[in-house]
């Protein structure tokens, strides 16, 4: 099927959850609320001429200056039909939350707790949500767009800071 | 026979107290086997893991942050620095997102050189998986055999761009130099050859009884799990899904030549194993008839929005030095505004490169799927209920790049 089809067709089965429907390039995605995500992801991966049984990929984008500022973008690709489509979930600031769909995709697990990890998004009934690729005591979401690239100004790791006070008496000591 | 007898009870009595104790190990991050800065922590009931849980980000260098900041062509070496063994593949996958984003397209004679590239690093990221992944199951020889085949294409690699390891060798729109004649031709008598050498790999471990037992049945994953779980490349297609991308979405070259996708049947480490192999002379094969069907003509689009001028023409003329300053400085002025996904076949599997433009002359947001990052996510699944030795051998067949999975 072809992409806008598929948009189209997602469309009449959730008039009231799909916002947008975009094409660039050939590339369809449909902007939805986040409320019914599960829902839509169910229907997109059982429904016969859809099929979308691959997840490509998932992952975060912060938009600082819409109304929704936060946005988890779906991948997703049928490789029964060979078609693929994209369906971006918009999520408010003041609450950063959606359905994990670990259960449609087991492959979403570890790139929800990167979009955790990075945006500070969180997953609703996601099995292990804990951070990923930085330390588990972190502070901050380093991919927001107002976190800085180097950091917060004048702020150190604090694991940095007793490496830091463990050389501290170096010269004193001899040590090169 | 009184002692006999007792001894007996005691054999009894104590077993089930040593099998109850749980062993935590922790694997890496510093271990030969883990392929690079991964942990894992197993728990242990005996020699069966009874739970496997992975650690990663030890090579974080928060690379989608940083491609925020730079131009889209200062990108391109970053790219280089995911998967460090197969540079090309990478900058292909680049260059071929950014170029769809941009709406413009390599000429054929770059698409050639492209094919031709991200094939041999195909081939030298296989030719690596396969020297470690038997030494770490302990056939040490392969490991040899496979570095004087490797050399042999790096020293390739740099005669084409003075590169080894971090290439840089595609630009948005094309390729950075063209290839010489007496290159190709070197190219083609390697591959005359290499398929011998492959055979003689295969002799050295493919009726390996020892090999055999550690690699048949071990570390099965079923084809809708695999599906499900979003593996790619040649894990999944072990699992028996025909799912390559160079098949399913032509990009490059590779649409006009003449291949086939070697899947397996059982998704068991062997079947990984025989589909690499496979993949080795489909990979000489298409470089092959790249050579043989390789077009003369420009090498780098004709888009002067987005392409850099040629070097040539900068040194000469004022416009072109003009132009040259603007795209370097501030990147193209001309971006549209959108998103597109596009995935390629990177030795290791699917990757991806999400990326959102807002029309500056740097991406809005940059998104890099890699298939390390989800085939590592698989580990716990195959590692479960295993024995402790069989995790060093799906750590094997997964071949896992760390650089790719941090980013």
């Amino acid at each position: 099927m072809e992409p806008l089809e598929i948009a189209n067709k997602l469309k009449e089965k959730f008039p009231d959850e799909v916002i947008d429907i975009a094409d660039f390039r050939g590339q369809v995605s449909v902007s939805v609320n986040r409320d019914r995500v599960l829902d839509i992801c169910g229907y997109l991966y059982n429904e016969p001429d859809i099929s979308m049984n691959y997840l490509s990929d998932l992952c975060g984008v912060d938009y600082p200056e819409k109304k929704f500022r936060f946005e988890v973008v779906y991948n997703l690709y049928s490789l029964k039909h060979r078609h693929a489509l994209r369906v971006k979930a918009l999520i408010p600031e003041h609450e950063p939350s959606v359905n994990s769909v670990t259960g449609v995709w087991a492959g979403a697990n570890w790139h929800e707790r990167e979009a955790y990890d990075m945006y500070g998004i969180i997953f609703k009934g996601h099995p292990d949500l804990r951070r990923i690729l930085l330390p588990e005591d972190w502070e901050g979401f380093p991919q927001r767009k107002n976190y800085p690239l180097k950091g917060p100004e004048g702020w150190e790791y604090k694991e940095f800071k007793k490496v830091k006070e463990l050389h501290s008496r170096d010269d004193e000591w001899g040590i090169k | 026979m009184e002692d006999i007898q007792e001894g007996k009870d005691i054999k009894a009595t104590t077993t089930p107290d040593i099998a109850s104790e749980e062993m935590v190990l922790n694997l890496g991050p510093q271990h030969p086997a883990t392929h690079g800065v991964l942990k894992l922590v197993l728990k242990l009931d005996g020699e069966t893991v009874t739970k496997c849980t992975p650690y990663i980000g030890y090579l974080h260098r928060g690379m989608e942050k940083l491609s925020e900041h730079r131009t889209y062509f200062q990108i391109i070496p970053l790219t280089d620095r995911l998967d460090y063994i197969s540079a090309m593949s990478n900058n292909t996958g680049y260059c071929i997102a950014v170029e769809k984003l941009f709406g413009i397209e390599a000429p054929e004679r770059a698409q050639f050189i492209r094919t031709i590239a991200a094939e041999m690093s195909r081939i030298l990221s296989h030719l690596l998986w396969l020297g470690t992944h038997a030494l770490d199951i302990g056939a040490m020889t392969v490991f040899l055999y496979c570095f004087r085949e490797r050399e042999k294409f790096l020293d390739l690699f740099e005669r084409l761009c003075g590169a080894r390891l971090t290439v840089s060798y595609l630009r948005i729109g094309g390729v950075r130099n063209d290839t010489e004649q007496k290159w190709l031709e070197d190219l083609y008598d390697l591959t005359e050859e290499f398929p011998a050498r492959i055979a003689q790999y295969e002799t050295l471990i493919d009726q390996n009884r020892i090999w055999l037992q550690r690699t048949k049945g071990i570390g099965v994953i079923s084809a809708e799990d695999a599906i499900n779980m979003g593996l790619s490349g040649p894990v999944l297609r072990g699992s028996g899904v025909a799912y390559d991308i160079r098949k399913f979405m032509p990009y490059a070259a590779y649409d006009k030549v003449q291949w086939e996708v070697p899947i397996g049947k059982n998704g068991d480490v062997y079947d990984r194993y025989r589909v690499r192999m496979e993949e080795l002379r489909q990979s000489n094969s298409i470089i092959r008839q790249c050579i043989e069907k390789i077009p003369a003509g420009a090498i780098m689009a004709d888009a002067p929005k987005f392409v850099l001028p040629s070097k040539d023409d900068v040194l000469t003329d004022i416009e072109h030095l003009i132009h040259h300053f603007v795209l370097i400085t501030k990147g193209t002025q001309a971006a549209p505004e959108g998103e597109v996904y596009v995935a390629t076949e990177a030795p290791k599997g699917e990757l991806g490169f999400y990326i959102v433009s807002n029309g500056e002359g740097k991406p809005y947001r940059l998104r890099i799927r890699t298939p390390s990052f989800v085939h590592i996510s698989a580990l716990p699944k195959l590692c479960e209920g295993a024995l402790l030795a069989d995790v060093v051998a799906n750590i094997g067949s997964i071949d896992i790049v760390l650089g790719e999975c941090d980013r």
